[in-house]
């Protein structure tokens, strides 16, 4: 064959060869709305739930959780309602991940109260004696680092202002540091006491986690 | 410095880095799977198994892969070319850049700066980096091919062209990011069209490390070591032709029954189920090319590294395909089965291959004996068996989970609680284990045999 003697014809043409899958499969979807649909019931990230979800990226939670429940019936009576496209239109990067060494986390906003977390997240095996999952006690010992929380949902398009970030970020702390907080208690146990009165990466992580699933609860709701 | 004036300074330097990465990250995994069944050795952040995780598949994936793959291609180029190198000192810098990056990426996915897009998880400066030293890398492939001795370009130079290509395609398009800060990126692509890329990428990605170059070694070292030409040439063009055509379709057989467009997904079940036509051809390829030769799986230890390492990916290029199909990929996906398939391709089909290819290749690039051939055997043994185990006892761990994640009561309930399907499978993952460390052992022996065959005297003969 005459290209086996052209490395550069032979390049080009490996090129185009490769390309042609990846038009079809990958480029041409990019550009076709229904790939990720949007709905108004599905909002953006908070500041601060951002900021938990960039914890959960950081401490590779999607490396044991999946974030897609599939329209399969054992997985619809596990999870709870299978997961749409629409509720991912916000998730940059998406973290639907690969492996379930625990379980898929698309609907587990709502499903436990905070305390429940609070403890969960620092010591696993206090609520589960046989879970491998690390305890992640010492999250709620990092103050939350909110010095680029504008700048991220500025870049990811959430469409809030400079003051509205402060004010999310304030709202939430003052939720969590009120004496009325309904798991103030357990919060307290993991939090150490000069933090208790600021916001906390756990903090964050667990109004990520909280957020999971419940605008798609409502759109469900109404349809 | 040898043969032709031949650089093989490089080619040494990124094989014993291969090795280096290779222990590093073997001894990260055998870490976590002892996380697995007891987390008690999460000690501090660095070493939870969120982190540790990606430095697993980085470092074995880009540090052991990519460094065997300069070293090998930088030897095939240069003798199918019957040239030096063109750019030798480029070369050079190539091999420093490229492990002060694979220093960095680790350090920097053990802080924790992780984009969690799987295999392309460094932080966008470290992409930037990965794209410049695969630059400085296509240089010298080009240039030298366009030099080059020979006319004709012999088939392993086709596989390290297309790789070459396709990887740069795939990690820049995949990595496309928005920096926040010198740690910190958003991806460019949102939910599903994240999601679409991704495994594009992510399939793509460890085809073309984990196959594409690894054919390329197996298409060169085994007619060397042999003495046998490869059975057939028309084959070979076919099988390249269409492996390349095929693969960039099925990327979506990792996103089964989620929320991507359902179409992707099929077309992607059926380029799978095609792409086992162009594997195969190359796994006949280099049965065939044994015809009659049989007596050499006894009598030359290269060639049992060869034709397990081959056989383990007809095995593998049958099982992917299959485990892609809807249906049966709602039962196996995110269990340990596909953990298991993943480890048949790594530990047997790659490392099989790259470790003969350097058993092959390091004595003759120092001018010296092997230290003990009766070493290399201990090692295909270890690696074998302790691959084997491996990858059964997560197939069994896998086909329990999903049983279990199904198995329902006669009124319809689920009959088992999440942590039931967790929590039976820590005998496996004990095994797996032991199996990890048997394997251990077997790249210990081969890291310790190149090392010593290096530390002994020249040849006498000619320089």
């Amino acid at each position: 064959m005459g290209i086996t003697s052209k490395p550069v014809v032979f390049a080009v043409l490996a090129a185009v060869v490769i390309l042609i899958g990846t038009t079809v499969t990958v480029f041409i979807p990019l550009f076709m709305p229904s790939t990720q649909p949007v709905s108004p019931y599905i909002k953006p990230y908070t500041a601060v739930e951002q900021e938990g979800r960039d914890i959960y990226m950081r401490e590779g939670c999607n490396n044991c959780h999946t974030q897609t429940v599939r329209p399969l019936r054992t997985e619809v009576l596990r999870y709870g309602e299978y997961s749409k496209p629409e509720e991912f239109a916000y998730d940059r990067p998406f973290l639907w991940g690969s492996r379930r060494t625990g379980p898929d986390l698309n609907r587990v906003g709502g499903k436990y109260p905070d305390s429940w977390h609070y403890k969960h997240t620092a010591h696993p095996q206090s609520m589960f004696e046989k879970s491998n999952m690390p305890p992640y006690g010492w999250l709620a010992k990092n103050r939350l680092d909110t010095g680029y929380s504008f700048k991220k949902t500025s870049t990811l398009g959430y469409g809030y202002s400079e003051n509205e970030v402060q004010q999310q970020i304030d709202q939430y702390r003052a939720t969590v540091t009120s004496a009325s907080y309904p798991s103030k208690e357990s919060r307290d146990q993991v939090t150490p006491l000069e933090l208790q009165k600021e916001l906390t990466e756990m903090d964050a992580l667990i109004a990520y986690l909280q957020k999971l699933g419940r605008d798609v609860k409502n759109m469900e709701a109404t349809k | 410095m040898s043969d032709a004036g031949y650089n093989y300074r490089v080619v040494r330097g990124f094989a014993f880095s291969a090795l280096f990465w290779l222990v590093i990250g073997l001894v990260v995994g055998l870490w976590m799977a002892f996380e697995m069944f007891d987390p008690a050795l999460n000690l501090t952040p660095w070493l939870t198994f969120g982190r540790l995780r990606v430095v697993h598949t980085n470092g074995l994936g880009l540090g052991f892969g990519l460094a065997a793959i300069f070293a090998t291609s930088y030897y095939i180029l240069q003798r199918l070319t019957r040239i030096p190198l063109l750019f030798p000192r480029l070369a050079q810098a190539h091999l420093y850049v490229f492990n002060a990056a694979i220093a960095l990426g680790a350090l920097s996915l053990f802080a924790g700066m992780n984009t969690t897009r799987e295999y392309g998880e460094l932080e966008w400066p470290l992409d930037i980096v990965v794209v410049i030293f695969w630059v400085m890398f296509a240089i010298n492939v080009f240039g030298t091919l366009i030099k080059r001795k020979e006319k004709q370009m012999y088939i392993s130079l086709w596989y390290i062209i297309s790789m070459t290509v396709a990887i740069a395609i795939l990690y820049i398009v995949n990595n496309l990011e928005v920096p926040i800060n010198l740690f910190k990126s958003y991806t460019l692509y949102s939910g599903a069209n994240d999601a679409n890329v991704e495994w594009w990428y992510g399939h793509n990605v460890v085809g073309f490390i984990f196959t594409v170059p690894i054919l390329a070694m197996f298409y060169y070292f085994l007619p060397k070591s042999t003495g046998l030409p490869i059975y057939s040439h028309r084959l070979s063009i076919v099988s390249f032709w269409a492996l390349n055509f095929a693969y960039l379709w099925t990327g979506a057989h990792h996103l089964m029954l989620t929320p991507l467009p359902e179409w992707i997904q099929t077309v992607a079940m059926a380029f799978s189920i095609f792409l086992i036509a162009p594997s195969w051809g190359s796994v006949v390829n280099g049965y065939y090319t044994l015809q009659g030769n049989w007596d050499q799986m006894r009598t030359n230890y290269l060639t049992k590294f060869f034709i397990a390492g081959i056989t383990f990916y007809g095995l593998q290029t049958l099982q992917g395909p299959l485990q892609g199909l809807r249906t049966l990929n709602s039962f196996f996906h995110y269990t340990d089965w596909v953990v298991g398939h993943v480890h048949m391709g790594t530990m047997g089909w790659v490392t099989m291959v790259i470790s003969a290819s350097f058993y092959y290749m390091i004595p003759r690039i120092t001018n010296r004996e092997l230290y003990s051939v009766k070493l290399a055997n201990t090692h295909f043994w270890l690696i074998l068996v302790g691959q084997f185990t491996w990858t059964i006892t997560m197939w069994i761990a896998g086909i329990q989970q999903g049983a279990m994640w199904k198995a329902t009561n006669p009124d319809g309930s689920l009959m088992y609680n999440f942590l039931d399907t967790v929590s039976s499978l820590y005998p496996y993952y004990k095994l797996r284990f032991g199996a990890g460390v048997i394997y251990f052992i077997g790249i210990l022996v081969f890291a310790w045999n190149l090392i010593m065959t290096v530390r002994r005297e020249p040849n006498q003969s000619e320089a």
